[in-house]
């Protein structure tokens, strides 16, 4: 008898764990299945016929996603090097040096993520407009900069608190001056950080709808607009090849992120 | 900062240190300021003033035309919250009490694929998959669970929630799971030798110790939820809709900058409202019992 309720509790555990895995799974499943449906249509319960059409179309050197791609790696490569210069110097006055109302400072750089950011990008839009620079890359840069901008500070500011303080000493008392002990001993060893928030930096950008959607329109079309644009236009083919090409990065940081960010670090940000 | 060791009293430079401190925060500080905050003073100037004097006008106008979709709006989101911390406690309690290594190991594989993936991209899977003719209920038919002629779209409210709470169930599920990973296993492992089930021992002994966590996770998830443009947009096309989709609307449809700034500032008002519930239970747990 309990044999039989184990086993019975255990088909219950696998086939609830199979209905989890359908509903992770099943909507990105179907999205692959429509990358690769040259026709789909009711009554089918699966493409009528497959092939990679859509796919040659998208990736045609000439095609609308080629060029939304190169925008979209431009504006996130602009944006990691925005944040990055701004967030080492902060990062590191964060982590190490006398600040005045440090808290209130770090609660300044989470502002932009606790608020709802519609209100406020239709503002940023505005602003941007009566300046001329709406809808130009620099508009989409320096919005994708402020959000991001409190992974890439608070954590470098992690990184560089998980530096050894007594190491950067050694470097001193050697004679280095506080620059070069800085970009010698202090930076390298906080850069694994670094690089990691300059990846996260990378990603939010990449993937970025709202802001762009209202400072980037009509002349700058990321990917996220491109996608939004397909599917709105009903041509679901080209809107899961892009959802695709959006997934990939996403997925494999999921899967690394720690490789990236150690755990010494990790426990450290937002303090 | 009490506590911070500092170099002054080896070089006693600490003045030019806290000079050269501000210098190095300010960029990114006026950042903030020119894209943040400015923008947030013209929002509640936009909203509550009308030709240089204040007006209530624009919240009439906002309560009068969109109230359903404010109430709508909580309701999504509340509900997505709720069924996000469920599915958040399930996974991250099967991960820390689950014996059978096989099943802990799937799910801990499984879990946190949605984490990272966008907004729009989740929207656009459940667009095809919620559908009428979508994968899911096309798999309902074929294993005989559903006649074809009973399926139906879920691209409404349903469909939105769906989506949220399948893009922020690994969030909270991978903050959850990390808070529970570090209690005292000997607390559970005597509730376990006493004889308690490990659902009581789930929601008695575990859970109180990462309320807190939980917590935190939700209030973001909140916010976030409340932000999103893409998943109401591309979801649920119908009436009623988010209010973000509704600011959206008076913006690109009339340049109407002053409801949308009204709708704005009560979007501001969900969010602190489920900030100040936060803090109230904070307080709460703080005081002397």
């Amino acid at each position: 008898m309990i044999r039989l309720a184990a086993s019975a509790r255990m088909v219950l555990a696998a086939s609830l764990l199979a209905a989890f895995a359908f509903v992770l799974i099943g909507p990105i499943l179907n999205l692959a299945l429509w990358s690769v449906a040259e026709r789909w249509y009711t009554p089918h319960k699966l493409p009528v016929t497959y092939g990679t059409r859509y796919w040659e179309q998208v990736f045609r050197p000439t095609g609308d996603a080629m060029a939304s791609l190169g925008t979209s790696v431009w504006i996130a490569v602009l944006t990691v090097l925005f944040a990055l210069a701004l967030s080492i110097p902060a990062g590191y006055a964060l982590a190490r040096l006398k600040l005045p109302m440090r808290a209130l400072f770090m609660l300044m750089f989470l502002l932009p993520q606790a608020f709802p950011s519609v209100a406020i990008y239709i503002n940023v839009a505005r602003i941007f407009y009566q300046l001329g620079i709406n809808g130009t890359v620099l508009a989409v840069v320096l919005v994708h900069t402020a959000h991001g901008l409190v992974f890439s500070v608070w954590i470098a500011a992690a990184a560089f608190a998980a530096v050894d303080k007594d190491l950067e000493l050694a470097a001193r008392n050697m004679g280095a001056s506080p620059l070069r002990a800085f970009f010698t001993v202090t930076l390298p060893l906080a850069a694994p950080g670094i690089i990691a928030s300059g990846i996260f930096v990378f990603l939010e950008s990449l993937d970025e709808f709202t802001g762009t959607f209202f400072v980037g329109v009509p002349q700058v079309t990321t990917l996220p607009l491109l996608l939004y644009n397909a599917a709105m236009g009903g041509n679901y083919q080209v809107a899961s090849i892009t959802a695709l090409i959006l997934l990939v990065p996403s997925v494999l940081f999921m899967l690394f992120i720690e490789r990236f960010l150690r755990a010494d670090v990790l426990a450290k940000v937002g303090t | 900062m009490p506590g911070r060791p500092s170099f002054e009293k080896r070089s006693g430079m600490s003045l030019s240190q806290r000079h050269l401190a501000l210098l190095l925060i300010t960029p990114g500080l006026v950042l903030v300021a020119a894209l943040f905050l400015y923008p947030l003073c013209f929002s509640l100037i936009s909203a509550f003033s009308k030709d240089g004097s204040f007006t209530l006008e624009w919240f009439a106008k906002a309560f009068e035309l969109y109230s359903t979709d404010m109430v709508f709006t909580v309701v999504i989101v509340v509900t997505s919250c709720a069924l996000t911390a469920l599915a958040a406690i399930v996974i991250a309690g099967t991960l820390t009490l689950g014996e059978n290594r096989y099943i802990v190991g799937t799910l801990k594989a499984l879990y946190r694929w949605p984490l990272f993936i966008p907004f729009i991209v989740a929207a656009q899977c459940m667009r095809t998959f919620l559908a009428k003719n979508g994968l899911m209920n096309n798999s309902f038919v074929s294993l005989g669970l559903m006649e074809p002629l009973q399926a139906v779209s879920y691209l409404d409210w349903r469909g939105i929630i769906a989506t949220f709470v399948w893009k922020q169930t690994p969030f909270v599920a991978l903050l959850l799971a990390g808070a529970l990973a570090s209690i005292d296993r000997a607390t559970l492992e005597a509730g376990r030798n006493l004889g308690a089930s490990r659902l009581r021992v789930l929601i008695e002994l575990a859970l109180p110790q990462v309320m807190q966590t939980l917590l935190v996770a939700l209030v973001l998830s909140f916010v976030t939820m409340l932000s999103v443009l893409s998943v109401p947009l591309m979801v649920s096309g119908s009436q009623p809709t988010m209010l973000t989709v509704d600011m959206a609307f008076r913006i690109n449809a009339y340049g109407d900058y002053a409801t949308a700034n009204a709708l704005g500032v009560i979007t501001y008002l969900i969010s602190a409202g489920a900030a100040i519930l936060y803090l109230r239970r904070g307080l709460s747990q703080e005081a002397p019992r």
